[in-house]
């Protein structure tokens, strides 16, 4: 297995900011479309972080319009431009999927303000 | 083995994910691929077919070597006049150039390249004797309202021929057998680890023995070429 985390290392991103679940978080993705490349916001709730190393990829979701919808990333890839934690959620768990079932009022997450 | 142009014997490491240089996510494996040594070079006159053996693995310091293959790697080494080091694996390639290399000469990963399409042989994973719903992927009987043939290859063949035929799909053993791979894409070749990726999946466990061949004629680009630019 080392000689692939050694390989996976030269790719790993160090510029990624500290978050988990339940944090707030605003991402903006480079995307290719027609031929032209633009960067496309991404604002919304950590729900999941899962896998490792270069693999390691998270979901936020954000509620827009009255629909839900969720996004998964790839935590190291070059076509993440820019991340930025907004506010830091307290959650009890590492996956909100409950969050799912949940709107308005009851889909709150508290605000964590230690450190 | 057809005619190659260039060859490696290798392990398999596993599998990971890598980006490539416009961001896309790819699934590589990771072979640790030679060095190989030239062991001997055949010919048509003497073997009945121009190929060249090649070695590989090194032979751990201390590991005893049986009397007849310990003289084929000292012969190889007189005729080289330089150390050819006993091999644990040894295999026989038609290169279209055999006499590009010497007895004696050492390959090492750089011979490929990033972006050319190679072949990768292994021998895939045993899966022991199996159904007929794994080993020819049949869909199998209902699984409830009283039906018991839930996994059951179901009819073997017509009643008229009063027999079963040659190749009918049947249970049996599965795996643990030669298997090919071809035109997987060299994604990443680091000669100082001699360590390689290839686009996608191979056969066998990791740990795996592993032949990474390049068929001869393979530079005139075929019509997928085109597509990976």
């Amino acid at each position: 297995m080392s000689a692939i985390t050694g390989i996976e290392e030269g790719q790993l991103r160090t510029d990624v900011p500290d978050f988990g679940p339940g944090d707030l978080v605003r991402v903006t993705v480079r995307v290719v479309e027609a031929g032209r490349e633009r960067t496309q916001p991404f604002e919304g709730v950590v729900i999941a972080r899962r896998g490792g190393g270069l693999k390691e990829t998270f979901t936020v979701r954000r509620v827009t319009h009255g629909i839900g919808v969720e996004r998964s990333f790839l935590l190291h890839s070059p076509r993440l431009e820019a991340m930025k934690v907004l506010r830091r959620g307290r959650v009890r768990r590492a996956k909100l999927h409950y969050l799912r079932g949940r709107s308005g009022r009851a889909a709150r997450i508290k605000e964590d303000r230690r450190g | 083995m057809k005619s190659v142009q260039k060859a490696l014997l290798g392990r398999k490491i596993g599998m990971t994910q890598l980006f490539a240089e416009d961001g896309r996510a790819v699934p590589v494996t990771v072979i640790s691929a030679g060095p190989c040594f030239v062991v001997q070079r055949k010919t048509v006159e003497r073997q009945g077919c121009d190929s060249l053996q090649l070695g590989y693995e090194e032979l751990p310091e201390g590991k005893r070597l049986n009397r007849p293959l310990s003289g084929h790697f000292r012969r190889a080494a007189e005729k080289a006049d330089k150390d050819v080091p006993p091999c644990r694996h040894l295999a026989d390639f038609r290169f279209a150039d055999c006499s590009y290399y010497q007895v004696g000469d050492r390959i090492a990963v750089d011979v490929f390249e990033v972006g050319e399409r190679v072949n990768v042989v292994g021998t895939s994973k045993g899966r022991g004797f199996a159904g007929v719903r794994k080993r020819h992927g049949f869909h199998g009987g209902p699984a409830s309202h009283g039906s018991m043939s839930h996994r059951r290859p179901a009819s073997g063949g017509a009643t008229d021929a009063a027999r079963v035929f040659k190749g009918t799909k049947k249970p049996g053993h599965m795996g643990n057998t030669r298997a090919t791979v071809k035109r997987l894409r060299v994604h990443m070749v680091d000669a100082e680890k001699g360590l390689m990726a290839v686009e996608g999946a191979v056969p066998g466990p990791n740990g795996g023995l592993l032949t990474v061949w390049r068929p001869a004629g393979a530079d005139t680009p075929g019509p997928k070429a085109e597509e990976d630019k």
